[in-house]
């Protein structure tokens, strides 16, 4: 889901920054209003679960792979804002030292999967969990918002590479960057995340949070102040 | 006891066994991630080179490219497991050093 270089067109990946530049700056403030400023080391243990949750390739075998965030996850812990902020530090992170994704594109790949994603998987987990407030039900109500939040994600990427053939095809009718329309990128990558993926993500997710209740560190699920361990 | 100790322990665990991430779609012979081919492999998929590709493609020569350190990119598995909980450990120290100090000084200037 990290879209490199060359993929998107200078309209595509500009328009993703500026898109970006607002969403960080309230993510900012955010962090800095509510208790997660006070959680700093949290955080920073988001932001590096995060990088090295993506680097679990999961393959599709003979085809192709692909890998859980943790968004939805580090969203219950510190709030969408905050994962937010913590998943964008991993992506430039991946994006400067490691070639993962593109540098043009790092504005598309945080509003792809440090917003969108924590964003619609914490809304759906905040819905369901209304409903279901055990234990198992909590878990599972994470699980399924990683689900969504993931394929989301998956969505919203497949429509930005899916309109640059639109945005930029040759007289000769060569694609200029990412190559496929939309009837391609659309299902493949909805369907690789809902079938495969996302289902990673929402095991991981749900196993998570159904371990951490009932651990010592059951703190961080309850974002309160009081709670954070000086 | 309220502590950070057991996150940061489950993430060298991580770090140690992220290796697995390297040999599982190796051995199920998985290829790139979907919209994540290098330019060869898109000329070779759809029989060109898309231009604007072709120009913006290499704007960034990344340090560790694939999260293998210079000159084991072509190394075998063995070796680059090693690279790859290098840059796990790597990665871990730099996201979570860059996000606690943003963190900090967004709480400084609310304090």
């Amino acid at each position: 889901m990290h879209i490199p270089d060359g993929y998107l067109g200078p309209p595509t990946y500009l328009a993703s920054f500026a898109a970006c530049a607002p969403l960080w700056g309230v993510a900012a403030r955010k962090v800095k209003t509510t208790s997660a400023a006070k959680r700093a080391p949290l955080l920073a243990i988001a932001a590096a679960f995060s990088f090295v949750v993506m680097m679990f390739n999961v393959p599709l075998p003979g085809a192709t792979t692909g890998h859980a965030v943790g968004g939805v996850l580090i969203a219950v812990a510190v709030g969408p804002w905050g994962a937010t902020l913590a998943i964008s530090i991993a992506l430039i992170v991946q994006a400067l030292l490691f070639g993962d994704g593109g540098i043009t594109a790092i504005g598309a790949n945080c509003l792809n999967i440090a917003f969108v994603m924590p964003f619609v998987g914490y809304a759906v987990y905040r819905w369901l969990s209304g409903h279901l407030s055990s234990r198992k039900g909590r878990a599972v109500a994470a699980a399924i918002g990683a689900w969504l939040g993931l394929t989301a994600a998956a969505l919203t990427t497949a429509l930005m590479l899916g309109i640059q053939p639109l945005l930029h095809t040759a007289s000769d009718g060569r694609a200029l960057y990412a190559p496929y329309p939309l009837s391609i990128t659309v299902p493949v990558m909805a369907l690789e995340h809902l079938v495969v993926f996302g289902v990673v993500e929402a095991l991981l997710t749900g196993l998570v949070v159904y371990h951490l209740q009932g651990s010592r560190s059951a703190w961080v699920l309850q974002p309160s102040l009081s709670e954070v361990p000086r | 006891m309220k502590s950070y100790r057991p996150f940061w322990i489950a993430l060298l665990v991580m770090a140690l066994v992220s290796p697995l991430g390297l040999y599982v779609p190796e051995w199920l012979e998985a290829g790139a991630a979907w919209g994540e081919w290098s330019l060869e492999e898109v000329k070779r998929m759809v029989g060109y080179a898309p231009s604007g590709m072709e120009r913006l493609a290499d704007l960034w020569r990344a340090p560790i490219p694939d999260y293998a350190l210079p000159g084991q990119e072509e190394a075998p598995l063995a070796q680059r497991s090693l690279s790859y909980i290098l840059s796990a450990l790597l990665g871990i120290g730099l996201c979570g050093g860059t996000a606690f100090v943003v963190a900090r000084c967004l709480a400084r200037r609310e304090a």
